[in-house]
């Protein structure tokens, strides 16, 4: 066995994995990844299954040892200045620590959670199959809160397998698409389209729970209490103050607002990653195109290891895509209304 | 040829609210005997991609709660194909599914015929009694709620300890349990304010329902008083103290006894009193 000591880690970071499904009928809380996509893909370059338990790290810069033996592990996600011990090391990829070697991370930039994925596994005792971190609940293994310094994983010796990089298709700059309902019907026609028509920003006081939105006001037709009834990833809910407020993976599984439309599957780790203050926009979409997307999209974390590519192509690949649209990519990727100002480096990886 | 869930039920909808003989057209057919039973036909709402709310009414309702209970039970004794966890609520059933197995269509049109199965009588019904200390620190609405309903706080007590509470659901956070039952004189809208933190073993109400909530956190409902007793403790056995369809009373404890029961709880005592299963 190995470990991976936290060296140091800001706040929002824990462990998280597939999530912990099955007691939603008792108020179990599903927790879980906030971007499955990247903790699948992290998790992939490691050569784990898809939603193997893994360190979630929220906006701030974090930093890793390898101790008692080299530790093996792959960082997906929002994109970050990454170095082990001074030798700057990409996102997307795997990579070993040796024993005594620390990976310092920095903050993320045009998202908000990175995923580090450990071969092999974290060490823990699942809770109702699932080590992620539910706090409130006092659930998640090996520890139930958030991570902090000093605290150490058990893990996998390295195996020492070559390492990987992995081609993940290029982060949409889309409206996050919406299924209307199951409460669209407590809205008259004019917040709806006030709701679809809108700018909206996430403000910085949201959290696992939900992310609270600012924007205009919508309003209810009959007020904003409803008797309460089960929500899902993604739903919408809008209380008395008509702020909506969009329910993540610690929400509440059920709620006694109105939900006037909820997340698609395959938006819900975009929008995760959507930065605080920055300007997005929701649109409709039918249903068949909404499983339609759902269906691509597990077809997708399902294929993952078909997008592995050897690490030796890595250097060309960067020259390729320089050549090809770094200039275009890092205007694009600039946005003047938030404090997110990716460098090209930034740009390219999501590129 | 398949129902049209989405305008089966906006016909429905419209014809029941201007039919008073309920017979209403579908796509140009006369509806039969068969649709006698739409006013109690569920609304087939989508959550998303892959969950479906099964609604049996808008309201407190306790014959939809049966409904929702009967149809959860329905669920989890057939084999539905796609269908992965169900959550009973007051009014409806969520119905989270793969829709890499199934879709909304198919689904819906299933779930709709599960709900027209007669409600089989429930097999047992367990009672419990839990202890409360009433007011003070432990209920900080408790005056508040008095004053509001003009009355006494001891009076506020006496009508909560008087109910014959069933649980209706089990949701927000682990334990939080909703009960049905609370006398008309109590029903109160919840605070405009939600509070971000009230305390673990909280007892409250909130509308027409009270609650017994587990774990400190968010609550907009008004606070009359904490119990000792876990609806939800890890390394438990039950993990899970109270059902959907569980009766439940309340009795009032001093803050002493309250301390005592919580120092036994903590070890893992139930605390609660089963008087009946």
């Amino acid at each position: 066995m190995s470990k991976l000591v936290i060296s140091s880690i800001g706040p929002a970071s824990s462990v998280q994995d597939g999530g912990r499904y099955g007691a939603q009928r008792y108020g179990l809380t599903p927790s879980g990844a906030m971007d499955r996509l990247a903790l699948s893909a992290a998790n992939c370059l490691v050569g784990n299954a898809p939603f193997t338990a893994a360190i979630e790290i929220g906006p701030f810069g974090a930093a890793f040892t390898a101790r008692e033996g080299a530790v093996r592990v792959a960082l997906a996600g929002a994109s970050r200045n990454a170095d082990v011990t001074g030798r700057a090391v990409a996102s997307d990829t795997s990579m070993t620590l040796a024993d005594g070697e620390t990976l310092t991370l920095g903050f993320a930039r045009g998202g908000s959670f990175s995923y580090l994925a450990i071969e092999g596994g974290i060490a823990g005792e699942p809770m109702f199959g699932s080590l992620a971190v539910n706090a409130r609940a006092g659930l998640g293994s090996p520890y139930p809160r958030p991570l902090q310094a000093g605290d150490e994983l058990q893990t996998a010796a390295a195996s020492g397998a070559a390492e990987r990089r992995i081609e993940l298709p290029p982060l949409a700059d889309a409206p996050i698409r919406v299924v209307m309902g199951p409460q669209d019907d407590e809205f008259g026609d004019a917040p709806k389209e006030l709701f679809l028509d809108s700018e909206w920003k996430i403000s910085a006081t949201s959290d696992r729970m939900g992310y609270r939105l600012e924007g205009p006001v919508i309003k209810h037709l009959h007020g904003h209490n409803i008797v309460s009834d089960g929500t899902v990833n993604g739903s919408i809910q809008v209380p008395g103050n008509g702020a909506p407020i969009v329910l993540m993976p610690d929400r509440g599984t059920s709620g006694g607002y109105p939900k006037i439309a909820t997340v698609i599957t395959a938006d819900l780790g975009r929008f995760a990653q959507t930065p605080a203050g920055k300007v997005f926009r929701f649109k409709a979409v039918s249903m068949a195109e909404a499983q339609g997307e759902a269906r691509k999209f597990w077809e997708m974390l399902r294929t993952l290891p078909d997008r592995l590519r050897s690490i030796e192509n890595f250097d060309l690949n960067i020259e390729a895509l320089h050549d090809a649209n770094v200039a275009g990519a890092a205007v694009s990727a600039v946005d003047a209304r938030t404090w997110q100002i990716p460098s090209p480096a930034d740009a390219l990886a999501h590129d | 040829m398949p129902i049209n869930l989405l305008k089966l039920q906006a016909d429905l909808r419209e014809a029941n609210s201007t039919s008073p003989e309920n017979t209403l057209e579908l796509d140009g057919t006369k509806t039969c005997e068969a649709m006698a039973a739409t006013l109690s036909l569920p609304r087939i709402l989508p959550s998303g991609d892959s969950a479906i709310t099964v609604e049996f009414s808008r309201n407190i309702d306790d014959a939809a709660n049966q409904r929702v209970l009967a149809l959860d039970r329905t669920l989890a004794a057939e084999q539905v194909s796609g269908v992965t966890e169900t959550v009973p609520t007051y009014r409806s059933l969520l119905v989270h599914y793969d829709p890499m197995q199934v879709d909304f269509d198919t689904l819906g049109e299933k779930l709709t015929l599960l709900a027209q199965l007669p409600v089989p009588p429930t097999t047992k019904t367990r009672r419990w009694r839990i202890p409360v200390v009433y007011g003070g620190e432990h209920g900080i609405d408790l005056e508040d709620v008095a004053k509001t309903l003009k009355t006494t706080a001891d009076d506020i007590v006496a009508r909560h300890i008087g109910g014959d509470y069933r649980v209706a659901m089990i949701g927000f956070t682990p334990g939080w349990s909703y009960l049905s039952g609370l006398e008309d004189s109590l029903h109160m809208p919840r605070r405009q304010n939600p509070r971000l933190l009230t305390p673990a073993g909280t007892i409250s109400i909130g509308g027409v329902q009270t609650g017994v909530q587990c774990l400190a956190g968010p609550s907009g409902w008004h606070l009359l008083g904490r119990t000792a007793v876990r609806t939800y403790q890890l390394h438990r056995d039950p993990t899970f103290l109270l059902e959907p369809g569980d009766r439940v009373t309340f009795s009032a404890v001093d803050a002493k006894t309250f301390a005592e029961q919580d120092r036994a709880a903590e070890r893992g005592e139930i605390v609660a009193e089963l008087i009946a299963s």
